[in-house]
């Protein structure tokens, strides 16, 4: 695409989407950590996931002054627009991904004095789920719709993932009602996890309003992937 | 799209030896407000003047093609173009008032087209333009003063009072607000938003925020050619064509 008449618009859109990367690296480590911490009972890990929340909610204040003031002053149009209401709507869902994951850290804290015996496949999940969070990434990164639906695609997974998680701490409870604490702590952070993911997905669908300027939230899968590729044949 | 009243087709148009219009094609929606964007030389005006046939005056002009206007031929060798002009009155960049009073500049062409007969009639009339172009309150006590005594934006609200005078089905409109501060161009704005339940519409702008702003549909022209014409909510969020994202992003040249 060519450059702006005003040199200075660019730099700012590039300064955006480097600050939106910065951001997402601090998420993703978040829930990385977040659920490490759980997995190990690692106390430090999660005070410190608690402690970086804070960073990444300054960085949603900083670029809620940037996108703000780009709008004043550029009065964006077209794919700047689209660009511009996209970060706006994808630093919500990163903010919120860095809540989750501080959410989880704090469900550590509280299991600690009575920990889980087995944390189910919390590892699976919890790595599939920071995948999905960096294919979002990357597709926002590179402004790749393909890699966009493809998270689309794979979030069902993780719902199944949660599902039966769910199903499984509930029969732990029925067993054992001394496990019931931590097995409500589990299912939270599955829960943490799952919408998590939902956030990904959010992104997913930015990126290609973004890129293509299609509309695919609360579409069906198949009609979204139509639209795309209906776009492709010109 | 909705009834159009002027249908624009593969109308071409040379200045000497050059082309300023390329075959376009153009359906302009009845009591709606169009707006024609593109850069300065790429025949906004020029095909603006082609609607009520301001063209004729330039010698060197040849046109081809069809502009109707209500289904008829407005270049058809037995239309009457004082007549034609009736119906689709022009405002232009410079208000132009003419050197005389408030009432007269109204009342003058009503009373040539034999609208309104002087005295009760045309006072109401002079008054009702006056009031439909949102200048009434502001003049109904010196309109016997001299309309180039009034402000730049009272003034170019005195030259649509004087359009709308004469009954127009269609408001031609050039740049009507690169001469105002924002506040009067604000006016005229609000003005046209009212006018377009009455009046079709057609404003050339510079202004892409203003063409956002005030317009139903917008089209964007580029040497010439109609590059893209569409509702101006998806024409500014999402454009089909290239060109016309370079240009209103600001990325063109
Ligand atoms: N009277 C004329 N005689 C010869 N050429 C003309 C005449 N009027 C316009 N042109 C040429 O026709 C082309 C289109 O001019 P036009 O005035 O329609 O452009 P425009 O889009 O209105 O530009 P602007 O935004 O600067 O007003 C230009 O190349 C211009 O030089
Ligand atoms: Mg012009």
């Amino acid at each position: 695409m060519p450059l702006h008449t005003m040199k200075r618009f660019d730099e700012e859109l590039d300064e955006l989407k480097t600050h939106i990367l910065a951001m997402g690296g601090l998420v993703e480590r978040a829930i990385e950590n977040a659920v490490k911490s759980m997995l190990e009972q690692n106390e430090e890990l999660a005070l410190k996931t608690l402690e970086r929340d804070k960073a990444i909610n300054a960085l949603e204040v900083q670029c809620d002054e940037m996108t703000r003031e780009m709008l004043v002053r550029r009065q964006p149009a077209a794919g700047d627009l689209r660009f511009i209401m996209g970060i706006i709507k994808l630093v919500t869902d990163l903010e919120r991904m860095g809540d989750l994951a501080a959410g989880i850290a704090q469900g550590m804290l509280r299991a600690e004095e009575n920990p889980p015996r087995n944390f189910s496949n919390l590892d699976i999940m919890g790595e599939k789920v920071v995948r999905q969070v960096n294919r979002a990434l990357d597709a926002f990164s590179r402004g790749d719709t393909e890699l966009a639906m493809l998270v689309i695609e794979k979030d069902a997974g993780i719902d199944i993932l949660y599902k039966r998680m769910y199903r499984e701490m509930l029969t732990y409870m029925m067993e054992d009602p001394r496990v019931i604490g931590s097995s409500i702590i589990l299912s939270n952070v599955a829960k943490n996890l799952e919408r998590i993911a939902d956030h990904a997905t959010n992104i997913a669908e930015m990126v290609i309003y973004m890129e293509r300027g299609h509309d695919i939230r609360h579409v069906d899968h198949e009609a979204a992937a139509r639209l795309l590729s209906g776009e492709d044949n010109h | 799209m909705n009834t159009s009243k002027i249908n624009i087709q593969d109308l071409k148009l040379w200045y000497g030896t050059e082309q300023a219009l390329h075959g376009i094609n153009l359906a302009i929606a009845d009591k709606k407000i169009t707006a024609f964007i593109g850069p300065s030389g790429c025949g906004k005006s020029t095909l603006l003047r082609c609607m009520n046939r301001m063209n004729d005056h330039i010698s060197s002009c040849r046109i081809e093609g069809e502009v109707t206007l209500d289904d008829k031929n407005i270049y058809a060798p037995d239309v009457d173009v004082v007549q034609l002009r009736t119906h689709v009155g022009m405002v232009f960049q410079k208000p132009n008032p003419f050197p005389k009073s408030i009432y007269e500049n109204i009342a003058y062409a009503p009373s040539i087209h034999g609208i309104a007969k002087k005295g009760v009639e045309m006072d109401e009339l002079v008054e009702t333009a006056l009031k439909k172009a949102s200048l009434w309150t502001e003049v109904k006590d010196k309109l016997h003063q001299s309309g180039t005594a009034l402000s730049g934006g009272q003034q170019q609200r005195l030259c649509i009072a004087r359009t709308i005078a004469i009954k127009p089905d269609v408001i031609l409109m050039d740049e009507p607000c690169s001469a105002l501060d924002p506040i009067a161009s604000a006016k005229i704005e609000e003005l046209m938003d009212e006018l377009k339940s009455e009046f079709t519409i057609i404003i050339v702008t510079h202004s892409m925020q203003q063409a956002a702003r005030v317009s139903d549909n917008t089209a964007f022209f580029y040497m010439g050619n109609l590059i893209e014409f569409g509702e101006t909510s998806s024409l500014f969020s999402q454009p089909q064509q290239q060109q016309t994202e370079d240009y209103i992003t600001g990325r063109f040249g």
